[in-house]
């Protein structure tokens, strides 16, 4: 029986192979040699394309039921979440398979920084994928305004509103997000577009190129310290190496890919049948106000920098920073091209490597917190005054919900953390101070001379002269 | 055959043949492609007196939403044409309508009525009732809608609110904010 098969699968590749001669040149491909040393490191290219793949797959069926019209994009999303059969599965899918070519797209470009695989002659292998790493980002941004919910349309204008501040051409820009003056059904429609035939149309092009680049230069070796790379003799070294030490892609260094990418895929469907892709906030509708719009967790880190860059320099960082950091991405291979690979002989290397990482994770973290965002939904705070406590003091423990102290500072746990935690703050403050600063305000606070009657400043005081956590050394008393 | 110089060959020919028609080709579909593709971006939407409401609905000293249409709309804009507002009548005849759009980038402010601030939920923009800058990354107070009175019914005129670039004009964000906080700093009646 099995010989049968056997012997009938070899006539079919036969007959193939003699109409098409893909059989050969698909062995040849598999087969070719790669280095022997590259194994778990080199993963994750292959786990993107396999998140690349998931997303394709997964964008096309959720295409069948998804309706990108401004009236009925949300309630088609609805129905495919509540009533389809696995819909919530595949969205979940398509949900997590974004955030694993996000992942993996940063895991495979941080090691080939670190190896230095950019260098000679692999310089246009690094520009594709910074171009793929580009398109990536786009694709997650145009993909959550699919939802069209309330978090979609606001992010449309905090991208309009971001392209408008570039000089002479930002209207033109903002226009071109908004596909039109303003917000409309047309700019669903070209978000559309853009998320299922434009970007995807030319990552395909770019991952083709980009594979082809893989086969054609080789996949490098993992770098050893004192074998700088030489242009003029790389090659040959290279084709010596492969020659020497060299073993067959397939199956000796792609089992690993596979084995990888497989379980990258499991992750994902095991996400998206237990966790699930995030719930639809609300039908989008522009009037209504009570929104708080936040992106995806993988621009969590570029929401951080939206609200912490300088005041008087942001307009020059949301337009000339993408362009320094993808200029110097594209430039890098073609500046430094030849030279020491290992990272123990690159220092600086492992230094940007250590500061993006962190300083992405810190960001990322910090959009995740959003201490600069009011906690609206704050409730009043709890009796906590001494039995002893005047009844101005009490008054001021309800004027600091109902004038909105709450939304940024936090007392007893309760509260925002845009400005400082005033559970304590008689400690540090004596009642002068806290009259100043209610009354002028600071850069990130209102000034509420103009807002608050005398009485109730001196009833907010009343209360904030009660944040006394500690005897400590009694500010009001020394001074 | 040879042409100032130039020795055509039927080979030369064949390629200037293919390239040219291609290149006709590319053209002659590209300029109607690339039309359709920007028209959206330079079509211009006029600016619309939108009707909100008769005046005695409005109090005296009060900011309330209201709602509008945007001008221009398609058959299938939905719910993407409605913009909301914030009125304030300032006394029996006059009114002040505010954007909802942060001038920071363009998230939704919200009145709060208690604490007299329009805040914003993203980056911690915080404005006067007035609409100037009360705090945070703001650039500009909130922009203002024309709004007028006609046979007792209060109409305010939508356009689309455009953010000037005018952060990079001004050397520090923070000196804009103490003017600001300056001129709120004393009770309005002092």
């Amino acid at each position: 029986m099995i010989t049968t098969l056997s012997r009938a699968t070899t006539r079919i590749l036969d007959v193939i192979e003699d109409r098409t001669g893909l059989v050969s040149k698909t062995k040849k491909i598999m087969e070719h040699p790669v280095p022997k040393e590259s194994k778990w490191a080199y993963v994750f290219g292959s786990a993107t394309l396999f998140s690349f793949v998931l997303q394709v797959v997964t964008g096309v069926m959720l295409a069948q039921m998804y309706v990108p019209s401004t009236n009925s994009a949300f309630q088609s999303l609805a129905h495919i979440e509540d009533a389809a059969l696995f819909g919530h599965v595949v969205r979940g899918m398509h949900y997590f398979g974004a955030s694993a070519m996000f992942l993996f797209i940063g895991v495979h470009m941080l090691r080939v920084f670190l190896y230095a695989s950019y260098k000679y002659p692999r310089e246009v292998n690094w520009t594709s994928g910074v171009l793929l790493l580009m398109l990536t980002l786009a694709m997650g941004f145009t993909g959550q305004l699919m939802r069209w919910d309330q978090n979609a349309i606001w992010s449309v204008n905090i991208a309009a509103k971001q392209a408008a501040r570039v000089p002479w051409i930002g209207h033109l820009l903002s226009n071109f997000v908004y596909g039109g003056d303003h917000l409309s059904g047309l700019t669903l429609t070209r978000f559309f577009d853009f998320h299922v035939f434009l970007i995807p149309g030319a990552m395909i092009a770019l991952i083709g190129l980009h594979l082809y680049l893989v086969l054609y230069n080789g996949i490098s070796a993992p770098p050893k310290a004192g074998a700088p790379v030489n242009p003029k003799t790389y090659k040959h070294q290279y084709q010596d190496l492969l020659k020497k030490d060299g073993v067959p892609f397939w199956p000796d260094a792609a089992w690993r890919d596979a084995l990888f990418g497989s379980l990258v895929i499991a992750a994902c469907v095991a996400l998206a049948f237990t966790v699930g892709a995030p719930k639809l906030v609300y039908p989008s509708d522009p009037s209504v106000l009570q929104a708080d719009p936040r992106p995806d967790w993988y621009l969590l880190w570029y929401f951080a920098v939206l609200a912490l860059s300088p005041h008087s320099l942001e307009s020059y960082i949301m337009f000339l920073a993408p362009l320094v950091i993808f200029g110097s991405m594209l430039a890098l291979p073609f500046l430094f091209n030849s030279g020491e690979r290992s990272p123990s002989r690159r220092p600086w290397a492992v230094a940007w490597i250590v500061i993006v990482v962190v300083g992405v994770l810190g960001l990322w973290r910090e959009g995740a917190i959003a201490p600069w965002s009011p906690r609206f939904q704050s409730p009043p705070l709890p009796n906590s005054l001494p039995a002893t406590a005047s009844a101005d003091a009490f008054h001021g423990q309800v004027l600091f919900h109902a004038k909105g102290c709450e939304y940024c500072h936090t007392i007893n746990g309760l509260g925002g953390l845009r400005g400082p935690n005033l559970s304590d703050v008689a400690n540090r403050l004596t009642r002068e101070d806290m009259i100043i600063r209610i009354l002028n305000g600071g850069k990130n606070m209102p000034a509420f001379g103009g807002i608050l009657h005398p009485d109730e400043v001196a009833q907010l005081v009343a209360f904030l002269q009660t944040r006394r956590t500690h005897p400590g050394p009694d500010v009001t008393q020394s001074r | 055959m040879e042409i100032e110089g130039v020795q055509v060959t039927r080979r030369r020919l064949l390629m200037a043949v293919s390239i040219g028609a291609g290149a006709l080709a590319a053209v002659a579909a590209g300029v109607p492609l690339l039309g359709f593709f920007i028209s959206p971006m330079l079509r211009k939407y006029p600016a619309v007196w939108r009707d909100v409401g008769p005046l005695d609905q409005f109090k005296q000293g009060a900011t309330v939403q209201v709602n509008l249409v945007t001008s221009g709309g398609l058959p299938w804009d939905g719910p993407a044409q409605r913009v909301a507002a914030w009125l304030r009548r300032n006394n029996e005849e006059n009114f002040t309508v505010y954007s909802s759009k942060c001038t920071h980038l363009g998230c939704p402010v919200r009145w709060i009525p208690s604490a007299e601030l329009f805040m914003c939920p993203c980056h911690g923009g915080v404005y006067f009732k007035d609409g100037d800058v009360a705090a945070g990354p703001p650039p500009q107070p909130l922009q203002q809608f024309p709004v007028r009175v006609q046979d007792g019914r209060v109409q305010v005129q939508w356009k689309e609110e455009w953010v000037e670039y005018a952060q990079l004009e001004s050397p520090c964000g923070c000196r804009r904010n103490s003017e600001s906080a300056a001129r709120h700093g004393q009770r309005e009646e002092a």
